[in-house]
């Protein structure tokens, strides 16, 4: 099949999983700013913890992706087959670099800029939602992006516990041994990547330029 | 600031009573320090790297608290003040100013007015103000970033944000200590007008007699946490005390500044 019958034939469903894809994406991802940004911010001041925590997010980004959205799907509650089950499981892969870069980024900032702040009588909440989090910013948003961009990647082998999304095209595709509908998968896939990054790079450089 | 506390004004600014500051470990930083400042002077804590100046004054603001002892702020005791409300009414200069780089050269100078909720008008005219009397005209320089602003300027606008409530007291922490001669000479010229001028009650921390000498009223020279005496500008190179002719000798090496 040519790739004009087969776009006439498919183009409909690209667009359907390409939806299903965004969807577990960006679920996947508010969980894990919902989790890790406040997490990350309650352990800038408790090293001891920080190491713990980071290193279990850590371990969880070692699992391979299939072993985990197998691991889960036994797990009662978020368990099953189907899309909550990858959402949870994709939640735990945006977290290390969510978690990690606001430690750092919120660690990094300069301490003279965080002394004169206290010692001009910013309350503990002044100092971190006016210079804290302002100047660390371009830094957590450089996790959020990595985040994003390795969950847009992920979320296809979803498709393998009945999540959909692109990685529908790509099992299919392996199974029929037919590379166009590999890249009925493949190639939306790497678009939305790559349009993720460059958004978010943008947002991230206007953030570190103001 | 000072409340209704009549007794206050007829004490000391700040005082000093036996206080301690030990870490975790037992080390002490300060130790049984003894001190009163008199409302109006400028009295400059003069000591080596390490001899707990620096200490000394962030025991003052409550950013560190004494292990021991207490200070007196104002005739009141540090442990009954809030310590926000305590800061903003003592202004703090630090070595490397602490602008807040994602601000404007304007919002830096405004935030303890800010931060205290005056109205939008006043504190527009009083960040003027200050801008002017720290030499940085508004025009050319309200609107700046941090980033744009060399060393010396950036000192300006951290005397003007920390003189911009208003506070009698003002904390310095060798604010000129990381500047050029020539811009360090010019700064402390203007210092010292300004303080003449405007009253406040100055703790100055150097590790430079020359500035010492050219800014104090009185000089409180410290080694290794403890007071070793004050003295007046004039009396300090006849001193006895072994540290104080160190410091008396260095006059002449050249050293000034940078004995550390």
């Amino acid at each position: 099949m040519n790739w004009y019958d087969f776009l006439l034939r498919y183009h409909g469903e690209i667009l359907e999983r390409s939806a299903e894809h965004i969807v577990l994406v960006a679920a996947s991802m508010a969980i894990a700013l919902a989790i890790g940004l406040p997490l990350g911010i309650a352990l800038v001041r408790r090293r001891t913890l920080q190491r713990w925590v980071l290193g279990a997010a850590n371990v969880v980004q070692t699992i391979p992706s299939l072993a985990l959205f197998g691991f889960l799907i036994p797990v009662p509650w978020i368990g099953g087959v189907g899309a909550s089950t990858a959402i949870v499981a994709l939640a735990l892969y945006a977290l290390l670099p969510i978690l990690r870069n606001t430690c750092t980024g919120i660690a990094g900032v300069d301490p003279s800029v965080i002394e004169s702040a206290r010692g001009m009588g910013m309350t503990p909440r002044q100092v971190l939602w006016q210079v804290q989090l302002p100047l660390a910013a371009p830094v957590m948003l450089a996790g959020i992006r990595v985040a994003t961009v390795i969950s847009i990647g992920v979320t296809t082998i979803a498709a393998a516990i009945g999540a959909g999304g692109l990685g529908v095209f790509i099992f299919r595709g392996v199974a029929m041994v037919n590379n166009q509908v590999i890249l009925a998968g493949a190639i939306p896939a790497a678009l939305l990547a790559i349009v993720a990054d460059l958004g978010l790079g943008i947002v991230q450089r206007s953030l570190a330029n103001r | 600031m000072a409340k209704s506390d009549a007794e206050a004004r007829h004490g000391f600014a700040l005082e000093c009573r036996a206080v301690s500051f030990r870490l975790p470990s037992g080390a002490a930083l300060v130790s049984d320090l003894n001190l009163k400042i008199e409302y109006g002077e400028t009295l400059v804590l003069l000591g080596r790297s390490g001899s707990g100046k620096t200490t000394t004054l962030k025991l003052i603001n409550r950013l560190l608290e004494p292990t021991e002892g207490e200070i007196f702020i104002t005739g009141r005791p540090g442990s009954a003040w809030d310590p926000i409300e305590l800061r903003r009414g003592i202004g703090y200069v630090i070595q490397d100013a602490g602008l807040f780089p994602h601000w404007s050269v304007e919002r830096n100078v405004a935030l303890v007015p800010e931060l205290e909720r005056w109205p939008e008008d006043r504190i527009r005219t009083r960040v003027r103000e200050m801008l002017e009397l720290v030499g940085l005209p508004p025009p050319q320089f309200a609107a700046r970033r941090p980033s744009e602003l060399s060393g010396g300027q950036k000192q300006r606008v951290g005397v003007a944000r920390a003189l911009a409530a208003d506070p009698p007291i003002l904390l310095m922490d060798e604010p000129f200590g990381a500047l050029d001669p020539v811009t360090r000479a010019d700064l402390q010229k203007e210092f010292r007008a300004l303080a003449l001028r405007l009253h406040k009650t100055i703790v100055f921390v150097t590790h430079d007699l020359r500035e010492a000498l050219y800014l104090g009223t009185r000089i409180a020279l410290l080694a290794e946490g403890r007071l070793v005496g004050t003295y007046a500008p004039e009396e300090f190179l006849k001193a006895p005390e072994t540290e104080a002719r160190a410091f008396a000798a260095s006059l002449h090496t050249g050293a000034g500044a940078e004995d550390a």
